[in-house]
């Protein structure tokens, strides 16, 4: 047990035209998707579709059947709005999801590799946007946030695979204060107060004044802090895929790796029933809403007994659990490195929280705030700081305020650039996004489908489509199939090799 | 954040299971603070001109 499992990041972008505020934003993000899709396939006559099929209950659980011919690719239609949307080489996805562009990043092992694909996914977003600004004529930005400080949300979903035999309740039971507090660290600063900003002031998290309810499967009205959303994308008999809808968005690439990593560990913690304590929160809805408004850590949350713990606590608990937890085990660097950021952080916040700027986002947020109404004598209401507030997640290089400070710091990134660029053009060698980002590399042109547990193939016109399905997450990975693309076949072979390599293993 | 505390988590053999990931060996680096007072001049360079309008002008629908 450690901070390794199968687990990625789903970022719904903000996206606007500075000089057209009227646009409709799903034209926008059409023109986004579809200008980096002519980047990477300029030849494609076809655009490539979701498999929505292993989305049906019926196929869930007939998950391992590795061969389906379907019939006329024409009566997809039915099953597909007909907006983009790609598989990437890197194996993740990138499409419109309404009004916002999606990038969901490909399943990874391990909390490092998440963040990095997470960091591929904006330059992605970013290099996508100054094209389709170029083809349009009309300059199209992107931003990392989760608010237009108007109402809306949108999110930045984490996933973890977990043991299906977990009692369900142990998840929520423990991971609710959990969530309720890590935002003293993961969250990302936002001026305004409440989900209209219709109170001056700022707060510690994007995110916390759009949940409404403890428990429950929406995520788009009455989000809940636990989201009970199951769709395995593997072995429905084995696993859960935990879906984490209570987040912020991270332009700090430590701090993306710190989230995936603690919320790992806990998840170990549960499945192992380790976790010997229970903090009963008496109204954690309110309480993650009081949480990312006391950024001076002044604030106690009530529990259920009586008593009351503040934020810093509620962590330091959860992270004692884990250096126990740990202590008696043999572990990895990875998550010894995740152990000592996230007592080093918590130690920060109550000791010299401007230590933390460049590493927490709200905190470098807060910092720049700070100086302009300090420099300006700006009210929390002037529009100057909203400004700055948006600014900081513009995910242009030479435009984002949250990237200037990182130069301006004189330390590099936990990831280099050339790092950065592998992640973009490549897919992780260790989960089954390797083979499905290298059949979009090698026979982009024959995937003609394709969902996290599936791709489907177009050898030719007069052919039935090949669908070869994926239920391993773990699986097909490049010790499996490296040699195969090796090979560099032609495309009928290829998928005759393939379905031939995956059913010899099930 | 300082370099010493990582002597204060027990060290411990490598997870073997995933040992073909990628980011096994990543470190978060070390960040020094950046003083935000000299560097105003570079933000207000890159901000905004007509904040109001700029503002105004990012409304998202709802997402999940």
């Amino acid at each position: 047990m450690s901070v390794h499992r199968i687990m990625g990041i789903e970022t719904e972008y903000g996206i606007s035209s500075p000089n057209n505020p009227g646009i409709n934003p799903t034209i926008l993000c059409a023109a986004v998707v579809n200008a980096y899709s002519d980047f990477l396939f300029p030849d494609r006559q076809k655009p490539m579709r979701w498999d929505y099929y292993v989305e049906s209950p019926f196929v869930d659980v007939r998950g391992y059947e590795i061969e389906r011919e379907l019939a006329d690719p024409e009566s997809w239609t039915d099953i597909d709005i007909g907006m983009p949307n790609l598989m990437l080489p890197n194996g993740a996805r990138f499409y419109v999801d309404h009004a916002h562009p999606e990038y969901s990043g490909p399943e990874v092992t391990n909390p490092a590799d998440a963040a990095l694909w997470d960091v591929a996914g904006d330059r992605i977003l970013n290099h996508a946007a100054q094209m389709a600004s170029e083809l349009t004529g009309n300059l199209i930005t992107i931003y990392k946030n989760n608010t237009d400080g108007k109402g809306a949300s949108y999110g930045t979903h984490e996933n973890y695979q977990v043991a299906r035999d977990v009692p369900f309740d142990d998840f929520v039971k423990h991971l609710t204060p959990f969530f309720v507090t890590r935002n003293i660290w993961a969250g990302s600063g936002r001026v305004g107060l409440g989900q209209e900003s219709r109170t001056a002031g700022f707060q510690i998290s994007q995110r916390a004044d759009f949940f409404e309810a403890r428990v429950g499967l929406e995520t788009t009205v009455n989000r809940p802090i636990i989201n009970t959303r199951d769709e395995p994308h593997a072995d429905p008999n084995k696993f859960r895929r935990l879906h984490v809808i209570v987040g912020d968005a991270n332009m700090s690439q430590t701090m993306t790796f710190l989230k995936m990593g603690a919320t790992a560990l806990v998840l170990s913690m549960i499945e192992d029933s380790a976790l010997d304590f229970e903090i009963d929160l008496a109204d954690p809805v309110l309480e993650m809403q009081a949480v990312s408004r006391d950024y001076k850590f002044e604030q106690q949350l009530q529990l259920t007994d009586g008593t009351a713990l503040s934020a810093i606590e509620i962590q330091r608990e959860y992270l004692a659990a884990s250096e126990n937890y740990m202590a008696s085990k043999p572990f990895d660097a990875m998550t010894k490195q995740v152990l000592v950021l996230w007592r080093d952080v918590l130690d920060a916040l109550e000791s010299d929280t401007q230590s933390l700027i460049g590493t927490v986002d709200w905190v470098t947020k807060k910092s720049v705030l700070d100086s302009y109404r300090l420099r300006d004598d700006l009210g929390w209401q002037d529009s100057k700081l909203k400004a700055i507030d948006l600014q900081y997640c513009d995910i242009r290089v030479d435009k984002g305020l949250s990237y200037l400070l990182q130069r301006n710091s004189n330390s590099s990134e936990m990831f280099d650039e050339q790092e950065v660029e592998l992640a973009i053009a490549n897919p992780p060698v260790d989960t089954r996004a390797y083979v499905r980002g290298k059949a979009v590399q090698n026979y982009g042109a024959n995937v003609v489908g394709a969902s996290w547990e599936s791709l489907i193939f177009q050898i030719s016109p007069d052919q039935p489509l090949k669908r070869i399905g994926l239920p391993d997450a773990r699986g097909y990975r490049s010790n499996e199939t490296e040699h195969l693309f090796a090979q560099q076949c032609e495309p009928a072979e290829f998928v005759t090799k393939l379905e031939q390599l995956i059913s010899e293993q099930h | 954040m300082s370099e010493q505390n990582f002597e204060s988590v027990k060290s411990a053999p490598t997870d073997t299971d995933d040992n073909v990931s990628t980011g096994q060996s990543k470190q978060p680096k070390q960040v020094v603070v950046p003083d935000i007072s000299a560097i105003l001049d570079q933000i207000d360079a890159v901000l905004e001109k007509n904040s109001e309008e700029f503002v105004s002008g990012f409304v998202q629908k709802g997402g999940q």
